[in-house]
């Protein structure tokens, strides 16, 4: 993925600025932070921003020094972030805070400065680098790609991303539940009013547009709250990442676990409801038996390919999404004049507004194609 | 490549997070308002049906009345028609009886004239006789001196009294 | 190393791009044609080009890698 944002912004800002944006970089003076000095910082800048983080930036950045042993001093501060819970289990459970994470460190890579923090938890020293968490051991080694080569404990940190879907999460509840509510207490003889309708007019279509065509009249109620609740759930994540500020921003929507998760989840649904019909055209293929050696692991494989296709269409839509408007506005700051501003805030406008039909039409497709498959495995069909 | 490598926190999180959703929307929210938006539907489908049908009674209601409209009309006019008929056959019958009897008098009235004639004629008849016989006798007493007159005579008036 | 990578990248979403342009042409057409089937079209058309869509993706994504 980093390649590809590589290419997007070598396309944008190589290609177009080249002169402008090809600034050298000084590792031995004051660096500000978070700002953009070459189009490689704009492709970190840009990564940074649609990865995870162990900690929520609201805005601001540091203005710091770099010593030659690898230290970083913080000369000043505009930076405003919230520390988040770090969980890790690495010989137990171990709970910290984002900021233990307090000594910064430098390190030379591809000819850049790269900054990563290291702090000690219960006795234990850890390193955070690029947002992912590994063993400091005798210090950070990189590989020649620039992996870090430490062990790594298993993270289940409260990143970003998690309390962005939490916030999510609340925010349908205070949408759905008090229109639930008066439904129950008013009952079904009013009209429906306000929010209620707005809402209603989501549920109805999800009902009559998804699962109704899919899965059919007879089968689509079972199935009725999932597929509710991944729509909504996608389509308010896509928003809420789509609001250029505190608490939104979050890239969550378009992060692959996020994704693959309900991809997942939509794969056993499926498969749990599969009839005998949608069994028997996986193991029992109507070709010669000869075939079936090959053709039972290729059918299998096909269920495994459509979860598979709903991770990374999800994933890659919002986080293209995500790195054009942030590419546009990063010309602003690779070519360092307030004037290409005419040019990136209508671009990037316009790519927002597209975002917006994206955040929706992208929710649809995950639900519809989720109601399809299931839809295919509780199918009733006469075999010929 | 670090964007396509899920990370094991963002999984985990993710599922619980999902499972917990999906649950308590399912329980607090999809089943009231899915169970209200179908009620509301039925409601509506049954008002637009018990619509329908009352416009079809409506209609069949309409639809008797004219037919009763239509026959009564046509009961009006077979009386009219029947009244007509009776009255025409009154008329008739009322003409055939006038005749009848004007027929009968008539008849009746001409056997009188010819009964009274009948009466007439015989009265005259015995007028004449008598009368005759009357003459006769004075005649007779006149005549009876000379023979031969009487004889003519006799003959000369029973040849004249052969009225009929 | 990366610009073989924005060959195959870009490969990939031509195709997707020729793809997903006759879905939309023959959509176009078809609800010319039946203008009260529109809703039905657009649905099919709507998943077809996802599927397209993913295969581009996984195009882009294997060539990132």
């Amino acid at each position: 993925m980093m390649l590809y944002v590589k290419n997007i912004s070598r396309i944008i800002t190589v290609a177009l600025f080249a002169l402008l944006s090809l600034l050298p970089s000084n590792a031995s003076a004051t660096i500000v932070e978070g700002t953009v000095n070459s189009s490689k910082e704009l492709n970190n800048f840009i990564t940074h921003h649609v990865k995870d983080a162990h900690s929520w930036h609201i805005w601001g950045e540091n203005k710091t020094q770099v010593n030659a042993d690898g230290t970083v001093n913080v000369l000043s501060s505009t930076a405003i972030h919230i520390g988040l819970p770090v969980i890790l289990i690495d010989n137990g459970l171990i709970t910290a805070n984002s900021d233990d994470f307090n000594e910064l460190r430098w390190i030379e890579q591809d000819g850049d400065t790269t900054y990563y923090a290291q702090g000690k938890i219960n006795e234990t020293e850890y390193i955070m680098f690029h947002e992912k968490i590994y063993h400091l051991g005798s210090g950070l080694k990189l590989d020649e790609k620039g992996h870090p080569t430490n062990s790594r404990p298993l993270d289940f940190s409260l990143t970003q991303n998690v309390m962005s879907m939490l916030l999510s999460v609340v925010i349908l509840m205070l949408l759905f539940l008090p229109a639930a509510k008066k439904y129950k207490k008013k009952g079904i003889v009013s009209a429906p009013t306000g929010r209620q309708n707005f809402l209603e007019i989501f549920v109805v279509f999800v009902r009559d547009e998804i699962a109704k065509p899919n899965i059919g009249e007879k089968k689509y109620a079972r199935y009725m709250p999932y597929l509710l609740t991944i729509f909504f759930f996608i389509w308010l994540n896509n928003l809420l990442g789509l609001v250029p500020f505190f608490p939104g921003a979050s890239n969550v929507s378009g992060n692959i676990a996020f994704t693959a998760v309900l991809a997942v989840i939509t794969y056993l649904v499926t498969q749990f409801s599969g009839n005998k019909d949608y069994w028997k055209h996986i193991l029992l293929p109507p070709v010669p038996k000869a075939l079936y050696p090959i053709m039972i692991p290729v059918e299998i494989i096909g269920t495994l390919t459509k979860p598979f296709a709903l991770t990374i269409r999800l994933f890659a839509n919002i986080t293209a999404g995500h790195i054009v408007v942030l590419a546009f506005m990063g010309i602003i700051f690779s070519a360092k004049n307030i004037g290409w501003a005419g040019l990136s805030v209508p671009m990037g406008l316009f790519i927002s507004v597209l975002e917006l039909l994206v955040a929706f039409l992208q929710a649809f497709i995950f639900t519809m194609l989720s109601a399809l498959f299931i839809g295919t495995a509780v199918e009733e069909h006469s075999h010929h | 490549m670090d964007l396509i490598i899920p990370s094991e926190g963002l999984l985990f999180w993710t599922t619980i997070v999902f499972v917990i959703l999906l649950v308590l929307l399912r329980k607090f929210a999809w089943k009231p308002i899915l169970g209200a938006v179908q009620t509301r539907e039925g409601n509506i489908q049954k008002a637009l049906d018990s619509a329908k049908d009352a416009e079809e009674r409506m209609n069949a209601l309409t639809a008797q009345n004219e037919d009763l409209l239509k026959q009564a009309r046509e009961e009006r006019n077979v009386i009219l028609r029947e009244a007509k008929a009776a009255g025409e056959s009154m008329v008739a019958e009322a003409k055939e009886s006038a005749q009848k009897d004007a027929d009968r008098i008539l008849v009746s009235a001409n056997e009188q004239i010819a009964n009274e004639r009948m009466k007439a004629v015989v009265e005259l008849k015995n007028q004449v006789g008598k009368l005759s016989l009357e003459i006769a006798e004075k005649i007779l007493k006149s005549e009876l001196d000379d023979k031969a007159k009487q004889e003519s005579l006799v003959n000369h008036l029973v040849e004249d009294v052969n009225l009929n | 190393m990366v610009i073989p990578a924005a060959i195959g990248a870009g490969l990939a979403v031509i195709g997707a791009g020729i793809g997903i342009g006759k879905i939309g042409g023959s959509a176009m057409e078809g609800i010319a044609r039946q203008p009260e089937a529109a809703g039905k079209i657009q649905t099919a058309m709507i998943i077809a080009a996802a599927l397209i869509e993913g295969v581009a993706l996984f195009g882009v994504v294997v060539s990132m890698g």
